[in-house]
């Protein structure tokens, strides 16, 4: 009981200090935890990426397309259970600041495809049902106010025109982690409208989606694919759904690392600051851990004072920076809008801030506490001034 | 009567843990903006330099990217009767129709593969860029599967050196050369035959068209001249602006989270600053009371300690700077979202960011440092003694 | 174990301490002997820089000597290590400072109540003896204040309230006046003899005021580093 109520006592010596340094804290975790959280959620869409499909598309490059004919022939690859076909439309939705993916896609093979895309019996039937029609997810329809019935326009920027689609339902994720913020609409729509109204030849996809039976066989499977097209006018690369999403996770690799390595500097920033702290306080109260070691107090009960308030304020700041991530998480979400699907606070992130902390706490109080445990009795004493 | 500078630097020296502390923080703070700032500098100024002042760009209306765009021989024929197009000493017309694509390569760093664009040229096309220049090898002969890449190219992805061969749309390319596009967007690009990538790719369309204006100031009229042709769905843009736009995202991007970033973390260092303030006033109350009892006034005092943390910005944001200027040997290389493919661009110190980096460390000393010095100047002079 | 008693509770012989600043040498303590017997009340006297100080900081075993032997109560503490040197600082040596030197955190009570934290003893056994002792110094009254609501008086009787708690073998006063005003000292002074009085403490005192000095049993001078008189 003695240590703890001398550690706190000393911690409240200095009232405006010691909040100034856990406002720094607290300031710093929260800060810390929103960037891995920004991190993690760059990574979202691979993580709730399914391993039990794969994704076929030109070996060259995602911008060159693949004949629609080749469906029939990956679907006689053994393992692959369904094949459907997504074709990147790159529209904008009034201005370009609305970004958000649309994709023509394969009707009903597409849609079983993606068992997590939950839509209500209803309104499939009636998008399948339409050829304009289109279905967009909760939080992309939330985001801009959408209704069932709505009609949406499009401007295409690879297909030229206005598009205008009617939207025929809203699909929910089946977890949280799924991503609602896309947009579908049928590719035989798009398809034939390329090729009367511009005359190009048509009949081309950018992906192949692929469902398999067993998710061991992925190699296999996707070797064979790509073995089906070798020397062929269009080869393709087929990995699995996961590869793709880290693929285009991997085009970012450069700014997530930035931010990453950012995320640490602020750590040294308020190590810095608490290291200030913490030796202002021991320097300040060399005389009493004199006076302590002088009535038979150890080198080793002096530096255990000053760890002890060291972690203790670093944690309580720690501790209030965690709770501050989850409020400021939801105002980045707000903010920024729907195209982080997977902005969550997660365990690790948290586990990660709590860690941090105590290293700040530990750091801060290494140099400060050494030299208290070593300064001389006498030196000390006189240091009384 | 204001107290000495010396006198002021002098107790700043004087604490060097607690200065080198407090200073070190700012200047971590100071390093990680300006280093930002420095990339959305850099990346702004690559890809402003790429283009040329009278040169211009066509491109399918819509379609914001090269990449994206597509140009037909027709309406291309239409764009090349244009009378304002420069002419060469040669009598060449200055004007190339280029087909763009993406390829995706294995970075040399991660091995992981980033889109790269390709870019078929004529000799017009070199004509329009004089930035560029060979380093190594020669130039691609007309008609062959020759490439020549950039220099971001060849230091950046795996396979691009001299004489190996890259294999796309069922060919193998053989690098020839290696140019300097003088750092530009260009030096992140491979350039081939035109009518070899058109072949190649088996496109009949070029994605875009790139000339050079026989007199600047018609630009507008050639702009009009070309976006109201019925027969052309066309956009028209100066060079210099189309690559301007094409950074526009990715530098705000950048800009956006760094400065968010820089303030949220400039709290931590203000808090600091504040905390050693206060220490510094707390410890030279007696001091403080002599001061005042000589005949010094409270706004010397005031103005005393405010510069005295003023001081400590100034050492923190002059070594931050110093920290984020070594940065300028670094080159950066990532993909541009808006045009999907990879550019290299280097951390670019600009008299802008070495001024913008200074007031924000001055300001966050500033800020830390005036509640303190408030309450200096506050203190009365015989509670300031008898604390001696 | 009490030490016999014809042998001195202190015996000194040959103690030297020098410092060393940068090349110099400076000599604080020269080849000196001394011996104090238990039960003695002895006052080192001296002009400043005589040495008084660092004499009673060896014995006291919170600095060590150059050369020569200090033993205490029959231990040679300048051959303790420093953890041993502190556990028996904390049973046998009872310090008074100058300043006092209390925690600025703790209550009186929970000052005087300090070097008890280093023994076994239950909660219930610190809080007795702690109560004796303040009644012993006549603050029982103002166990629950912080040091910063005392007078310098008070502050001292704590101090001294502190020294005696664990019944130390040896006490160590350090200019217990220096920073009273003459009725207070008077105070002070007459608490520490009824220490050695009624109590039969070993008090060693260092001072430079002769009315302090007048109290003690035995006056030792020294100047420049060697006993004189």
């Amino acid at each position: 009981m003695f240590i703890p109520l001398l550690v706190l006592r000393n911690a409240l010596r200095h009232k405006l200090r010691t909040a100034l340094t856990v406002l720094g804290i607290v300031v710093a975790i929260a800060a810390f935890g929103l960037l891995r959280t920004l991190v993690d959620a760059w990574y979202a869409g691979a993580n709730a990426s399914s391993s039990a499909r794969l994704v076929t598309r030109s070996a060259v490059s995602l911008v060159f397309p693949l004949p629609l004919s080749y469906a029939q022939k990956i679907r006689q690859v053994s393992g692959i259970t369904n094949v459907g076909w997504a074709n990147w439309f790159g529209g904008v939705y009034i201005n370009e600041r609305n970004f958000f993916p649309q994709f023509a896609i394969s009707g009903a093979s597409y849609l079983d495809l993606y068992p997590e895309f939950v839509l209500s019996d209803a309104e499939r039937k009636a998008f399948l049902a339409d050829r304009t029609g289109a279905i967009a997810g909760r939080k992309l329809a939330d985001k801009f106010g959408w209704k069932v019935g709505d009609q949406v326009p499009l401007r295409g920027t690879i297909y030229p025109g206005t598009w205008t689609f009617n939207l025929r339902g809203i699909y929910d994720g089946a977890e949280p982690a799924t991503d609602t913020s896309t947009f579908f609409f049928h590719y035989d729509y798009l398809n034939e409208t390329v090729k009367q109204r511009y005359g190009r030849p048509g009949d081309n996809t950018g992906v192949f989606v692929e469902s398999i039976a067993n998710p061991e066989d992925a190699a296999g499977i996707s070797q064979a694919i790509d073995a089906t097209f070798k020397n062929s006018l269009a080869e393709t690369l087929t990995e699995t759904e996961k590869a793709f999403q880290l693929g285009f996770v991997a085009m970012s690799e450069a700014i997530l690392g930035a931010i990453q390595a950012v995320s640490y500097v602020v750590i040294v920033i308020i190590m810095a600051v608490m290291a200030n702290t913490m030796a202002m306080t021991a320097r300040e109260r060399y005389t009493e851990y004199a006076t302590l070691k002088a009535l038979g107090f150890g080198n080793s009960f002096v530096a255990l004072l000053i760890f002890l308030e060291s972690v203790g304020i670093a944690i309580t700041g720690g501790l209030l920076g965690i709770a501050l991530t989850f409020p400021l998480a939801q105002v980045f979400v707000d903010t920024i809008g729907s195209l982080l699907s997977g902005f969550r606070v997660s365990q690790q992130t948290m586990a990660m801030q709590l860690a941090a902390a105590v290293v700040i706490g530990v750091a801060a109080a290494a140099v400060p506490a050494w030299r208290a445990a070593r300064v001389r009795i006498v030196d000390g004493l006189r240091a009384i001034g | 009567m204001a107290i000495p500078l010396g006198y002021i630097a002098r107790n700043v020296l004087a604490r060097r843990l607690t200065t080198a502390l407090t200073a070190g923080g700012m200047a971590l703070v100071v390093y990680v903006f300006a280093s930002v700032l420095m990339l959305a500098a850099g990346l702004r100024q690559t890809l402003v330099s790429t283009g040329q002042d009278d040169n211009v760009v066509v491109i399918r209306r819509g379609s914001q990217t090269e990449v994206q765009s597509g140009i037909d021989r027709s309406q291309a024929g239409i764009i090349e009767s244009l009378p304002d197009i420069a002419v060469a000493a040669d009598g060449r017309r200055l004007i190339s129709k280029e087909p763009v694509v993406l390829i995706s390569l294995p970075k040399r760093s991660t091995g992981k593969p980033a889109n790269v664009v390709i870019r078929g040229i004529t000799t017009a096309g070199l004509d329009l860029r004089p930035q560029v220049r060979l380093v190594e090898g020669r130039m691609f002969r007309p008609g062959t599967s020759e490439v020549i890449v950039g220099r971001s190219i060849a230091t950046g992805f795996s396979g691009t050196d001299l004489d190996e061969t890259l294999r796309f749309a069922s060919r193998d390319w053989i690098i020839v050369g290696v140019f300097d596009a003088g750092h530009t967007g260009f030096d992140s690009e491979i350039w081939g035959d035109a009518e070899q990538m058109l072949q190649a790719f088996r496109r009949t369309a070029f994605s875009s068209v790139i000339f050079k204006l026989a007199d600047p100031g018609r630009f507008d009229a050639v702009k009009a001249t070309l976006e109201t042709d019925p027969r052309l769905t066309l956009e028209v843009k100066r060079e210099k602006q189309f690559y301007a736009e094409q950074s526009e995202a990715l530098s705000r991007f950048i800009s956006t989270l760094g400065t968010g970033i820089s303030i949220i973390f400039s709290i931590g260092a203000v808090i600091g600053a504040a905390i050693t303030m206060y220490a510094s006033v707390a410890s030279r109350t007696g001091e403080i009371g002599t001061l005042r009892a000589l005949g010094f006034s409270r706004r010397a005092i005031l103005l005393a300690f405010l510069v005295e943390a003023l001081l400590l910005g100034l050492i923190g944001g002059i070594a931050g700077l110093a920290g984020a200027s070594a940065m300028q040997a670094l080159t950066i290389s990532t993909t541009n979202f808006q045009t999907f493919a990879e550019i290299a661009f280097s951390f670019t110190l600009t008299p802008g960011i070495v001024a913008a980096s200074l007031a924000f460390a001055l300001t966050m000393g500033f800020i830390g440092g005036f509640l303190p010095a408030l309450r200096a100047a506050r203190m009365k002079i015989v509670d300031a003694l008898r604390a001696a | 174990m009490r030490p016999n008693e014809r042998q001195p509770l202190v015996a000194i012989h040959g103690l030297s301490k020098y410092y060393v600043r940068g090349d110099q040498v400076i000599p604080v303590l020269l080849d000196l002997d001394l011996d104090v017997f238990e039960g003695e009340y002895v006052a080192l006297m001296g002009p400043s820089g005589s040495g008084k100080s660092t004499l009673l900081n060896l014995i006291a075993g919170i600095d060590k000597p150059s050369a020569g032997e200090i033993r205490v109560g029959g231990v040679d503490i300048a051959s303790l290590s420093d953890s041993d040197l502190a556990l028996w600082r904390s049973m046998h040596v009872g310090f008074i400072f100058q300043f006092y030197n209390l925690m600025p955190v703790l209550t009186a009570f929970g000052n005087v109540e300090l070097p008890l934290q280093l023994t076994g003893l239950s909660r219930a056994e610190r809080r007795e003896r702690v109560e004796t002792a303040l009644e012993l110094v006549g603050l029982t009254d103002r166990a629950t204040h912080l040091p910063n609501e005392l007078s310098g008086g008070q502050q001292q009787r704590v101090a001294i309230a502190r020294a005696l708690i664990t019944d130390p073998t040896l006490i160590v006063a350090d200019e217990p006046t220096g920073d009273l005003d003459r009725v207070t000292a008077q105070e002070i002074l007459g608490l520490l003899a009824r220490l050695n009085d009624e109590l039969g403490k070993t008090i060693i005192m260092v001072t430079h005021d002769p009315k302090a000095a007048e109290k003690a049993r035995r006056l030792i001078h020294l100047e420049k580093g060697v006993l004189v008189g």
